[in-house]
Parts: structure tokens; sequence; C-alpha cells
């Protein structure tokens, strides 16, 4: 195999991996019924606060953390307002959103013209070494590897336990969760803080491994694409890897047509993952409407009255 | 132990609402024991406190002679207590298995569980497939999901919600076989009903509520069910009898009918024949899932039929939506309530609006006169004694009879040309059944042609003149119901299997 060729699926791999963690996190979200558009705000804090903290630490594993704090800050907003006040999902989402890309540009006013040390891949003595194996396989950062690990965990938590169960079961019909007796409100808050960490790691991937630098509205987007991918995935956790590689792979192939020489002017190919975001969602209904209506949890974005 | 439960002085209000006032009674132990009441008269809010999902203001509470203040109905199960809901507790896209793991409390999904499943469904008679998903599963084979995962608690009193609302006839007697077993075993049964032939039938002990308060405890089996309807509604039941009966002019008929379902699970209509004329009321009777929900669609407008097939007055409507055919005259109310029959978060009078012909006397070239709106939404709750606040009430929050009333309230005001109505009284209490049962036999006799589609035998042998049988998408014949109609109609049914 070249080189180039090596460039490229490691070029996809790194792409797709914020994708994968951001919407492994709202997949959870989804699955207990709470709809949280928040996602772009959440990655975007963490990625601003990531930066922030491996810049004074210089150490990737406080800056990891700190990032998934911030990004489950952020959510605990969110779940305040949803879980307790009421306030409805879609506007709150929003919300988020924007005050996340804010806070963040604020934040990051003191830090635009400074770059921080990449989290480094892994170096695995003997199997790193090995050819093309080394690199495709054992050739990547950690981070890398706790998101595939998260995706396998979230599958085995949400078909395999007992807990996970009860989530689905709550994402399914709250009011009967309720009426046997299950704590609603308690599942939806934790799993709208595991979105919210899981969110922020994704953030933090974007700017201390992809670019290690702030740049204002770093995220462009993804957060958004990372709810459009738990769709495409049909809230099953494995399928989440498939789009985040498919869509990795489009803004990889952007910057490789380039390379190639193919004069396609760079603005059509950076419409290219949104378009493809909505061809996508677009023919998943068209192509099978009663199984996405399968999957969907029945509750998703209603708010929950705990009275009746 | 004299009393597996006993309630003391329980109270319960919301706000100026006294949803229980003052109850005082005692269940005893391995029996069955009904609790009667109309639509809101306060069974729903005393069962909930017993089983924990509500306190009470005032009152105590012993169970098996012991204090008993449950704050959560985990509280109630872990004391033995077991809830079949009215309206089931279910998750749709979950299976049968994954739905009953979920009402127990302390069992993984790695234990033996669908074992036990299989084993208990043998041993009372509920047969249901563990592997298969709610969402697939008939409304009698949900609540026998309901009731094994209850079982599977080994609870010491099983409190049933209305269970039978929804059943064939056939599935109650099943379901009966199965409580009565249950009986045997030691295990106390509180049954909530308003059905009372079918409290005669099974309960040793009845205890009737009305406006919150209980009335009387007594045994059921020495009373009739005329003194206990009429305990229950505080006065007494019409006669009903269809006087002048004079039919006129073929107003709606249906030819050869036939039309292959789109649903996955649905019914193929096979060469339908039926002809409702003035002044008469026509019956399809049988078992749910024998093509009555196909047919209602068609005859509503919400799917569109061939060509010559559906005649109202001389007209082909097969093709009209359900707007152009009430325009024409033409009323429905069907079997869903809530997504069908009315829009769930809309206030009443809104709903009210909703099934008007465009041009109406609610609207003024086409704004909405909410005076009028307002008048003839409140003659129907008072005419058909809807239990609600007001009309500003949204829909889904009227219990499942009450706005049955007002839904069937609602096209009976319009002197509808025809009337279609699909299971009229289903959830309905014996008082409002009898007054919504009189008014459809007024509007017959004012002229009006009416078409019921019910699985309850009894109501059509009430009401109609005419009575088809629907079985697996066929539509019998009409039987006379004058000249010795019931022998044959029992023929009929019975020829006609269940495809359940």
């Amino acid at each position: 195999m070249d080189e180039l060729a090596i460039q490229i699926i490691l070029g996809i791999s790194v792409a797709s991996v914020p994708l994968i963690f951001a919407a492994i996190g709202e997949l959870v979200v989804e699955r207990s019924g709470v709809l949280n558009l928040g996602v772009e705000g959440m990655m975007i804090m963490g990625a601003i606060i990531g930066l922030v903290v491996q810049y004074h630490t210089g150490s990737g594993l406080l800056s990891v953390i700190a990032a998934m704090a911030a990004g489950m800050l952020m959510a605990s907003i969110f779940a305040f307002l949803t879980q307790l006040f009421l306030t409805n999902h879609v506007a709150t989402g929003l919300a988020l959103t924007l005050f996340g890309l804010g806070v963040a540009a604020f934040i990051g006013k003191n830090y635009s013209d400074i770059t921080v040390t990449r989290i480094s891949a892994l170096h695995i003595p003997w199997f790193s070494d090995l050819p093309v194996i080394g690199s495709l396989v054992f050739g990547y950062d950690p981070l890398f590897y706790l998101a595939i690990l998260m995706v396998f965990l979230v599958w085995w938590f949400l078909f395999k336990t007992k807990r996970g169960l009860i989530l689905r079961a709550i994402g399914d019909n709250h009011d009967a969760a309720h009426a046997i007796g299950h704590q609603v409100i308690r599942y939806r808050v934790l799993a709208i803080l595991f979105g919210g960490g899981m969110a922020g790691i994704g953030g933090a991937y974007l700017s201390l491994v992809q670019v290690p630098m702030w740049v204002e509205g770093m995220s462009a987007g993804r957060g958004w694409i990372a709810i459009a991918l738990v769709v495409f995935a049909s809230w099953q956790p494995f399928k989440v890897i498939v789009g985040a590689l498919i869509f990795g792979g489009i803004s990889i192939l952007q910057l490789h047509a380039q390379a190639f020489g193919v004069y396609i002017p760079a603005q059509y190919l950076s419409m290219l993952p949104y378009l493809m975001t909505i061809i996508v969602l677009v023919s998943l209904r068209i192509g099978s409407k009663s199984n996405t209506n399968r999957t969907m949890p029945n509750c998703l974005g209603k708010v929950f009255h705990s009275t009746s | 132990m004299k009393y597996q439960l006993e309630l003391q002085n329980i109270c319960k209000s919301y706000g100026s609402l006294k949803a229980n006032e003052d109850i005082t009674l005692g269940i005893k132990p391995a029996s069955i024991h009904a609790l009667l009441g109309e639509n809101g008269a306060g069974k729903s809010t005393l069962v909930k406190i017993i089983y924990g999902s509500l306190q009470s203001n005032s009152g105590t509470m012993k169970w098996c002679d012991q204090d008993y203040k449950p704050n959560s109905p985990f509280e109630a199960r872990e004391k033995g207590l077991a809830m079949v809901f009215q309206h089931f507790s279910l998750f749709e896209s979950l299976t049968v298995a994954e739905n009953i793991i979920l009402g127990l409390d302390g069992v993984g999904l790695d234990s033996d569980y669908i074992e036990q499943i299989t084993k208990y469904s043998k041993q009372y008679g509920l047969n249901v497939n563990a592997q298969q998903v709610v969402g697939d599963l008939s409304v009698g084979a949900r609540q026998r999901v309901e009731i094994i995962r209850c079982l599977m608690q080994e609870p010491k009193l099983l409190i049933m919600d209305e269970p039978t609302s929804v059943l064939t006839p056939q599935e109650v007697s099943d379901l009966f076989i199965t409580l009565r077993k249950l009986a045997e075993n030691g295990c106390t049964i509180l049954y909530i009903s308003h059905k009372l032939e079918e409290v005669r039938q099974i309960c040793h002990q009845a205890t009737i509520l009305r406006g919150g308060k209980l009335i009387q405890n007594c045994n059921p089996q020495e009373h009739s069910k005329r003194e206990l309807a009429e305990m229950m509604i505080g006065k007494k039941l019409i006669n009903l009898a269809r006087s002048n009966i004079k039919i006129g002019e073929d107003v709606f008929s249906i030819n050869n009918l036939s039309k292959k379902s789109e649903e996955m699970f649905g019914v193929d209509l096979h060469d339908i024949c039926l002809t409702v004329k003035e002044g008469s009321i026509v019956g399809i009777a049988g078992v749910a899932g024998n093509g009555q929900d196909e047919l209602m669609h068609l005859l509503i407008g919400e799917k569109k039929s061939p060509e010559g097939v559906l005649i109202f007055k001389g007209k082909d409507i097969g093709k009209l939506n359900s707007h152009q055919r009430r325009q024409l005259s033409m009323f429905f109310t069907p079997e869903e309530r809530l997504g069908h029959g009315a829009v769930a978060d809309m206030k009443l009078d809104e709903n009210m609006l909703l099934s008007r012909p465009q041009k109406s006397e609610m609207t003024n070239y086409g704004v909405i006169n909410w005076q009028q709106v307002e008048m003839l939404t409140q003659r129907v709750i008072t005419d058909f004694d809807v239990q609600t606040q007001s009309s500003k009430m949204l829909a889904q929050s009227l219990s499942g009879g009450n706005l049955q009333k007002f839904m069937v309230g609602r096209e009976l005001i319009q002197n509808p040309d025809l009337l279609i109505v699909a299971q009229p009284t289903w959830g309905v209490d014996a008082g409002s059944e009898n007054h919504i049962h009189q008014s459809l036999i007024t509007l017959a006799e004012q002229g009006s042609a009416i078409l019921i589609i019910s699985q309850d035998l009894d109501e059509v042998l009430t009401l109609c003149e005419q009575v088809h049988v629907i079985t697996a998408g066929k539509l019998s014949p009409a039987v006379d119901m004058q000249d010795n109609g019931l022998e044959k109609l029992s023929q009929l049914m019975v020829g006609g299997k269940s495809n359940d």
C-alpha cells in the first residue's frame, strides 16, 4: 500500500473521531428521550477549555478531563432547564449552542495566536513499528481508541444491562416508566451529562489533536453533523462509527481533491459534508419509513411532567 | 388477618375537586373485590393512592394489619401489590421479555426470565411470545403481557384497572379463568370496572363509589345489573325502546367493496355490501381485528375508495375526503379517540369546531364565532354529562369515557343524515352508555340513518334492526333482528374465528 493511501486512511480516521464522540454521547441522550441540539456549543467549549488547560499545564490528560468537565457543565445548564423547569428541548438546545459559541469566542480572544503541544500518537513498542498495520491499527492517539471503546461501552450498556434497558424504556414511554416507578428525570439528567462530557472530549480532539491551536468557530458545524449522525445510525451505536467514517471521509476528500488537481472551487467542497447530511437524512426517510420509526425513541424531545 | 388491605377515611382533593372523600373499606384475603363507579367517580385516584403513585391528603391504610403508607410504586411492590394499568404501561419498541423485566425489581437481563415467562403463561393460560416486539401485538396480547409482568412478582394483591374494556368476548372469558385461578391460589384481586355483568360474574364483594364518596358495600351477586347501575349513577335508568321505526329511502350503500390492506398486518376487505336506510340503525358486529379498522378508514375518507362503491344519497363519495363528506351531512365517530377522533392537545371547543363542515353556524365568512362555538360546546357538555371543568380543557386531559361522550355528542347534535360510529360506548360507564344509546335511538327516530360498528354484542342487539357480522374482511348478509335474528347471528359469530 502506498504512502498516500495510508495517509488518507489515517486522515479519515482522525477526522471521524470528534464526530464519534459527539454522536455517541447524543445517541445516549436521545435514547433517553431528550433532544439536545446544544452539541455544537458543548463541543466548542470543550475545544477552548481543553486548549487553555493544555497551554497552561501541558498535561494532555488534564486538558481532556477539563474539556469533558466543560461539556458537562454546559450540559448541566441544559439538564437544569429542560428537566427541572420543563423548557422546550429544541429552543433550549439552540440557545445552548449560541451561548457556547459566544463564550468560547470570548475566552479564545487571549489564545488566538498560540499553538499548543499536540497530543501525540501512541507508540506501542514493536506493534507500532509493523509495516502498514503498525500505523493503520496501532498508530493513533489515545483518544482514538477511547472513542472506539466508548461506542462499545455504550452498546454494552444500552443492550446488555438493566439500567440501559430502563434508559431505553424511558425514551420509549416516559409515562409508563414513571408509572412502574423508574426515575425518569434522574436517568435523563445523567444521560444529558454523559452527552455533554462526550461532546466536550470531541471538541478537545479538534483543538488538541487535529489542529493544536484556537480558531474561532473551529467546531465548524460538527456538532450538527453529529446530531444528524445519530439519525443516520438509527440510534444504533455501531452504526455511528460507519456514519462518522463516511462524513470524515468526505471532509478528507475535500482536502485531497485539490492535491489531485481537481479544480472545483473550495467553497463547493466545503459544502459537501452538509449537503451529504441532508441527502442522507432524506434518503433514509424515503428508503425505509417504518424502520426508522421503529428505532426512534417515541418520547424524543417531549417534555415530561411527573405530576400525573 | 381479617383484611388483606384496609382503608380508613381516605381523602384526596385536587384544588376544590374532591376526588376521594372519607373512604373506608376492607378487602378480604383471596377474594375478588370490585370497585365500581362511573367515569370520574374517583376509582382511579383511590387505586393510585393504594399503589403509591399518589399520596392521600388524610386517612390511613393497613396492609396485613400493619400500617401502610407507600411513597412510590416501588414500596407498594415490595409489600406485594401489583397493578395492571388501564392505559397500558408498556414500551412499544421493546420486546415482551424486556417489558416484563422492566417491571421487576432486582432482575437483571442475564437471569432465566424467558423460561419463567413461559412458565407463567402456561400456568394461567396467558398466551404470549417473549421475543415479540410489543408494538406488533394486539391489545389483548398486550394486556396478557401486563398481567404476566405482575404475576412474576408473585403479588398478594393484584389491582386491575378496567381490564376488559379493550378485550374481545373470548379474551374476557379467558381472563376470568385466569383471575379465578389466581384467587384460588390465594391472590387477592381488586377489580375496577364499570361493567356490571362482569362484576356480577366474578366478584365476591363490591364497593360502589359515586362522586368520590363510598355509596355502598355489597355482594354483587345479590343485586341485579340494573340495581347496581342505579346505585352507581344515583338515578333511574331510562328504558330503551325503539318505538316508532319508520324506514325510508336508501341513504348510504356500499357496493362490492374490495380493498387490499396497505398495512403490514392489515386485513384485506372482500366484496362488502351493505345498505343503510333513513330512520334505521344498522350494526356491524364482530371481533376486533377482522377488518373494522380498514373499513372505517374507507368510510371516513381517510383512504380513498374505488369508483362507484360508496354511494351516499345517490352520489359517489369514494374520492371525497372526510371534510367534503361532512359537508354532505355524513358524520363519524372513529374508534381511536385521541389522534383520529380528537386532537389531543387542543381544547374541547377547538375540537368541536374542527369537526364542523367548512360552512357552519360557527363561522362567518371564515371568521370563527367563538360565542357560538362556546354555546354549542357547552350544550354537548351538559347534554352528554361530560365531566370537565370547562370547554377550555385539553382533550387529552379528559378520561377516556368522558372524551367518548364528548365525541359522540359532538356528532349527534349536528343531526346528521348519516352517522357512522365505531364502538360508541367503549370505556363509557352504564349511565352514559344508557344516555348515548337513547340519543342514537332518538336520532334514528328523527329520520337519520345510523351505522354502528361495535364489538359489544349487547349494544348491537339493543339498538339495531339489521346486523351484519364481519369476519376476516368479509361481511355477512344483513340479519333481520325481528325474526329470530339472535340465533342466526350467533351462528355467524361462531362460524367466524378471531385471527388474534
